[in-house]
């Protein structure tokens, strides 16, 4: 049953910084925006906000003050970085693709320039623990207790309620609806007076933020506050992508296909604990690739039927009305 | 009269892609240097110089790193003309070094003949890894994008592990590859203090094949088509899906090319040669090819030019780090200068109108030359088909 506990406590960090970032994702491409630089993205604010970190973390604040500190430096860094690509893809109307592949490469470059000019390092590592090591009162709930409120961060609580309200956001406010219609059919949206270029920054710049947070949340909950220019957040942006189109682009769905990468992740990195998995004395090295492996299996079986937002990668013209 | 060859190259389509080239580059070096500025501002003009014209006193060495990438932007080039972004040349091009290292170690061949062999597994493995996205993209309708950057990770961690995992080739103390035997090494050029080895001409030549290939060749002709417009290719009778496999596959080769001329490269020190740290990083140079390809406009020719371009640059880039800066300032450079490359169509239509308004007040001139001297003839039909080929843009 420990195995369990563990397990659990350690893939929820992991999956509350995958949904975000698929989360963010999803308000970009029901935008019609494709958002490939969600890896940079998610560099962008993780850096930023241990930065942050780094620097305050010599006045005596509490950890946790410090944490949200950091988490909205993260977020403000994630959407200005996100106007970049809102920038070349609504009003530049350049190639979504490539300039997102140019955003990832951005960003390692500078956090490497940067953290070897002045740091003489890859990257900032913080010192503060943001680790919670059991919430008063919850955590002495029995089974519940141990699963979530113990051994956490905050950033679970905040994942929790960013979820609520982008599935709320999305589905239930005049906001969202238009979001979704500028991803399906652009013309149609404008003609009744609805702005594209406007929505689109919107979802694009919501996708920024929620980036930022989750990187902020994989640096400080997955690498223990260490980022750095070399890794950067290996991969995670684009398991995001992965999980976005897993997911089918829906809020809730999105929460289960976390859930289920982040669990092999977890799985991946801990094969020393089980039993089972340690009998079978593979290299550890094969659970590294799990989570890519397994991302191209279930893609192979869902991307038949997938539902891609229409109007997704194609910059919007007021000509083609 | 003879002004026509002026008026046909500047309406052409690769002079339009040429100056959009140039702007972007020009971006690139300017917010580099903007960069500079702010990280050291009394050194940013030295430094700039160090990145225009270092690669000059270096040649050897520019065309030895312009290898590489040549393959890889070639790898990504040839994918872009049938519409296909492979993102994956990092993934093929570690897969190529494997393949190739594999050979380098196992096999007891003459010299002359090892080298060879060599190359042409890690083109196999190049290919191995090309055909995954090509095959998932035609048959499970995944995006190539994200299979091959899926593919770039599974390859890294599976190639250091079986790197790691085989006592022929990794040496545990140094935590890098063995060193090749002589005969697994490129034949050197010759040239002092550069590794600068026959591959360079092998992969101009692949260039000038690929060239030949695209354009006149049936199997370029679908390929060019498709990439143009898939339903239209389909409905002409072309296999899409096999076209797409078969296209992952030769950029895959590339790719893999690339990869094996990086490792199989002579030291400059006796011998030794060169090695590979298993440290799981993905390979850049799968990821300069984008910004090669880019600024090349996929054309094969172009992409000869633009790799030697960025290895210029890189190559002054180096040398920064003894005013203070580091080589990643290059990568900066290289990473806007794609940002701005997708900005292609704008800035083409931006550099379409400065010319015409050149053309405008030059072709005034022309006329009234003309009128005065009474010889004034009307525009030939030539020029309109002209007209009518850059409004396909």
């Amino acid at each position: 049953m420990d195995i369990v506990y563990y397990l659990v406590q350690n893939t929820l960090p992991v999956a509350v910084a995958l949904l975000l970032v698929a989360l963010g994702g999803m308000f970009s491409e029901r935008s019609g925006v494709i958002n490939i630089a969600l890896e940079g993205i998610m560099l962008c604010g993780a850096f930023a906000g241990c930065l942050f970190v780094y620097f305050i973390e010599k006045n005596s604040l509490p950890a946790q003050l410090i944490f949200v500190l950091g988490m909205l430096v993260a977020a403000v860094a994630g959407l200005i970085f996100s106007l970049l690509l809102s920038w070349a893809a609504i009003h530049m109307k350049a190639d979504q693709t490539i300039v997102g592949t140019a955003l990832n490469m951005l960003v390692p470059a500078t956090v490497l320039l940067f953290s070897k000019m002045f740091f003489m390092s890859d990257g900032v590592t913080t010192n503060t623990r943001f680790y919670i090591r059991e919430v008063k009162g919850l955590g002495d709930i029995p089974v519940i207790g141990k699963l979530f409120f113990q051994n956490t961060y905050l950033s679970l609580y905040i994942g929790v309620v960013i979820l609520i309200i982008a599935t709320i956001v999305f589905y239930k406010t005049r906001f969202g609806l238009r979001l979704r219609a500028c991803g399906e059919h652009p013309q149609a949206a404008d003609s009744v007076g609805v702005n594209v270029y406007t929505m689109r920054y919107a979802g694009v710049s919501i996708s920024g933020v929620l980036g930022g947070l989750g990187g902020f949340f994989y640096a400080v909950g997955v690498m223990d506050g260490n980022v750095n220019g070399h890794t950067g957040v290996a991969g995670f942006g684009f398991l995001a992508l992965a999980v976005l189109i897993f997911g089918q682009w829906k809020p809730i769905q999105i929460l289960f296909a976390s859930l289920f990468f982040a669990f092999l992740r977890t799985l991946a990195y801990s094969t020393t604990l089980i039993p089972f998995l340690k009998a079978l004395n593979l290299n550890q090295d094969y659970y590294k690739m799990l989570p890519y492996v397994a991302t191209m299996v279930v893609l192979a079986f869902t991307s038949k039927r997938s539902r891609a937002p229409k109007a997704e990668g194609i910059p919007y013209d007021k000509g083609t009305r | 009269m003879d002004k026509t060859w002026i008026k046909k190259i500047t309406k052409s389509k690769s002079f339009s892609a040429f100056t959009s080239a140039l702007l972007a580059i020009f971006l690139g070096l300017i917010i580099g240097f903007i960069v500079m500025l702010f990280a050291r501002p009394e050194r940013a003009v030295a430094a700039l110089q160090k990145i225009l014209f270092y690669g000059f006193t270096d040649l050897g060495n520019v065309f030895y790193f312009a290898t590489p990438i040549m393959m890889t932007g070639l790898s990504v080039g040839f994918a872009f003309k049938m519409g296909l972004f492979n993102i994956g040349a990092s993934g093929q091009y570690t897969l190529g070094m494997l393949f190739a290292l594999y050979a380098g170690f196992t096999f007891d061949l003459p010299l002359g003949i090892h080298w060879i062999v060599c190359v042409l597994f890690g083109m196999l493995g190049g290919m191995l890894w090309g055909i995954f996205p090509g095959l998932f993209k035609a048959y499970f309708n995944v995006n190539e994008v994200i299979t091959s950057i899926m593919f770039n990770y599974i390859g890294t961690y599976l190639v250091d592990m079986l790197v790691k995992g085989s006592a022929k080739m990794y040496v545990p103390t140094t935590t890098r590859t063995a060193y090749l035997p002589q005969s697994a090494q490129l034949p050197a050029l010759g040239i002092k203090n550069s590794s600068a080895n026959i591959a360079i001409f092998i992969a101009i030549a692949l260039a000038i094949i690929l060239f030949i290939i695209l354009n006149k060749t049936t199997f370029g002709y679908e390929l060019r088509a498709t990439g143009f417009n898939k339903h239209a290719s389909q409905y002409a009778g072309m296999n899409g899906k096999k076209n797409i496999v078969i296209t992952m596959m030769i950029s895959g080769a590339l790719a893999g090319l690339g990869g094996a001329f990086a490792i199989l490269a002579p030291s400059t020190i006796a011998g030794s040669s060169q090695t590979y740290e298993p440290i799981n990083v993905i390979a850049a140079n799968g990821f300069n090819g984008i910004a090669v390809a880019l600024l090349g406009n996929s054309s094969p020719i172009g992409i000869i030019f633009s790799s030697i371009f960025i290895s210029h640059i890189q190559r002054g880039g180096t040398q920064t780090s003894i005013l203070g800066f580091k080589p990643e300032i290059i990568d900066v450079v290289v990473a806007i200068i794609i940002y701005f490359s997708a900005f292609s169509l704008v800035i083409k239509m931006a550099a379409g109108r400065l010319i015409t308004k050149m053309r405008h007040s030059k072709g005034k001139e022309e006329v009234d030359q003309a009128l005065s001297e009474e010889t004034y003839m009307p525009d030939k039909p030539g020029d309109n088909t002209d007209d009518i080929e850059e409004k396909e843009v």
